[in-house]
């Protein structure tokens, strides 16, 4: 199988299934998929999945119908970067159609595109709980806040040069 | 200054961490629970205290324990509900961050009252970073002797956990959250059975938000009796508010439930007024579910009299005149922000968000949208008023679970405040293109805090 945690990760599965009384792993399935989209490339494939079923022994249709209820999953691939941009009310309030147009004029790319260099996705969501310190958008594990066409020069510059570009 | 028991030491440098919360009288509380208390009179201190839960609906914390069943050896559960989701509300990531041993010791407390031992916090997937900070502060509760087997020698054994869902509001709903820590869709079940009875697992569970679970601690350090005589009436004790929208101070605020809402939009120790010198048009007081209500029922109520940031204030005159508490989720917006847009953006979001289990929530948001979008867009005609009326009249109190409400509830009371807004959009479709909105005549005049200020 070409998809395989690594033992550290193997590991970290073991500590995540210890979590709930014995019988119980099915409630591991969120964490794993954490870990397996975080693993194996940004996004979940069917084989990804499948291996995530077969750590759990649970049949993949419950995988499968758990990865595509949550939005947090993605199902193809995205750039290294994506951009999760809120756009709900008050961000909304506070100017965030103006930094979705700003980032899809600079990056040249749509809602749910990604760059041909494969850098930048671009992918508008809703409320994501910083609504006193709007516009903002998730970028990996952190928040982004108070988002000016600047700092959205700045960020892209940062992703750019982390990435060697 | 209002009175602070959830961030009073919020200022202290350094709090975050085991050593700066313990010198600075955390795990007090705790202690007193363990070595002087019963379970049943950590719980009867609770229901003294008249704290009502903070995630929105508002039930009493200390009743809905007195609920849970305790068959004999069958585990029970407590689960920290911090899938903080609804739009304008984001008090509880504060918490967590801030004060992470504030709610690790309200879980002890709370769980040694319930006879739970083994508590999850299930957490909104997208506070990715705030994890970590738990569990460290997980970590070094246990280090020092407040988390394991027996807890401080009282015999006491808990273990809590971690749990990041993976982005959908639905999960702030208790048993759609339960679905999702058992590694499922998170699809709302039917009540009954209650979780008290059968919860996580199928065994006795209680849900509570990070902000009740938190507010355990000053209520055992100052007594129960002594929290109820804070606020008024039945709103007692303090309550985190997320003020943001078009207000000089977006930020969270402790209120002691006794000051008016236009001390808390103007005054400076809270949002500081409205920037650029604008008026005030409207504001959605509890999250985006409650009504939205326009300046001048959101200051005085149908009566005349001035509204206070309470649960009985701000819903008084029930839907017509009136909104909610809620979360306390506080979204302002001023004279130049168009409720016809902002309708739809959060009708976007609940579709979005519609779990897809119940028709008319799954077909009815998305209705509700394409309709507001028509109208938004300049596309609208009279009649899609009226039907907008209908759609959101067959959403509510027709699905499993209170996000139909939620979604129909903010249509509802946009149209009931702000229709000549919808019927200005329908006549003039070529300015609602342009966005030029044109109405601004809902704005207050200056309200009396804001010219006090002024002078």
């Amino acid at each position: 199988m070409a998809v395989q945690f690594s033992e550290e990760k193997l590991n970290k599965v073991k500590e995540i299934i210890a979590r709930y009384p014995e019988g119980k792993q099915k409630s591991a399935l969120i964490p794993v998929l954490h870990l397996a989209q975080e693993s194996f490339g940004g996004w979940l494939s069917a084989e990804t999945m499948d291996y995530v079923a077969s750590l759990l022994q649970i049949t993949s249709i419950e995988v499968y119908e758990v990865a595509t209820f949550y939005s947090m999953y993605n199902l193809k691939p995205v750039g290294k970067y994506l951009f999760e941009v809120c756009q709900t009310g008050p961000c909304m309030l506070n100017g965030s159609d103006n930094i979705i147009a700003y980032i899809k004029e600079k990056l040249g790319i749509g809602n749910g595109e990604t760059t041909p260099d494969g850098l930048f996705t671009l992918k508008t969501v809703e409320c994501l709980g910083a609504c006193g310190y709007a516009p903002m958008m998730q970028l990996g594990k952190f928040y982004k806040e108070h988002l000016t066409k600047e700092k959205v020069d700045q960020i892209i510059a940062e992703c750019r040069a982390q990435a060697g570009n | 200054m209002g009175r602070k028991l959830l961030l009073d030491k919020a200022h202290i440098e350094g709090i975050r961490y085991y050593d700066v919360y313990r010198q600075n009288g955390g795990y007090a509380a705790a202690e007193k629970a363990l070595k002087s208390m019963s379970p049943d009179q950590v719980t009867e201190e609770v229901k003294k205290s008249g704290l009502r839960g903070r995630g929105g609906a508002g039930f009493p914390t200390g009743l809905k324990w007195s609920f849970l069943a305790k068959p004999e050896g069958v585990p029970r559960y407590l689960v920290c509900n911090a899938d903080e989701s609804e739009p304008g509300t984001f008090k509880d990531r504060y918490l967590m961050e801030f004060l992470p041993h504030l709610l690790i010791e309200g879980l002890l407390i709370s769980s040694y009252a319930l006879g739970a031992n083994r508590t999850y916090i299930y957490i909104r997937g997208e506070y990715a970073w705030i994890p970590d900070i738990l569990e460290e502060a997980i970590r070094d509760a246990h280090k020092n002797g407040w988390l394991g087997k027996n807890i401080q020698g009282s015999g006491f054994d808990l273990d809590i956990y971690v749990q990041r869902g993976a982005g959908a509001y639905i999960c702030g709903e208790e048993t759609a959250l339960i679905e999702s820590l058992e590694g499922k869709r998170g699809n709302p079940r039917i009540k009954p059975p209650f979780p008290a009875v059968k919860g996580l697992w199928q065994c006795p569970t209680v849900v509570n938000n990070v902000e009740t679970l938190a507010a355990v601690v000053p209520i055992l350090n100052i007594g129960g009796d002594e929290y109820a005589k804070i606020g008024i009436g039945k709103s007692t004790g303090t309550k985190l508010i997320s003020a943001c929208g078009n207000i000089n101070k977006p930020g969270v605020y402790e209120i002691d439930m006794t000051i008016s809402v236009e001390e808390f939009i103007y005054s400076e120790e809270y949002c500081g007024g409205i920037p650029n010198g604008k008026r005030l048009k409207a504001c959605i007081p509890g999250g985006s579910s409650v009504p939205i209500l326009p300046a001048n029922l959101l200051l005085k109520t149908a009566k005349g009299e001035q509204r206070m940031m309470t649960y009985e204030s701000l819903n008084d005159g029930g839907f017509p005149t009136g909104s909610m508490m809620g979360s306390g989720g506080f979204i302002v917006l001023d004279e130049d922000q168009c409720v016809v847009r902002h309708t739809l953006s959060l009708a976007r979001f609940y579709h979005h968000e519609s779990c897809g289990q119940c028709s008319p929530c799954r077909e009815g948001t998305g209705w509700m949208k394409r309709v507001l979008m028509n109208i938004e867009n300049g596309k609208g005609k009279m009649s899609d008023i009226d039907l907008l009326w209908d759609i959101q009249r067959k959403i509510e109190g027709n699905t499993i679970c209170p996000l139909g409400d939620a979604a129909a509830w903010p249509v509802a009371a946009a149209i009931r405040h702000f229709r000549d807004e919808f019927e200005w959009h329908v006549n003039n479709p070529e300015e609602a293109q342009r966005r030029n909105f044109g109405l601004a005549h809902y704005a207050d005049p200056l309200p009396v805090v804001a010219a006090a200020a002024a002078v």
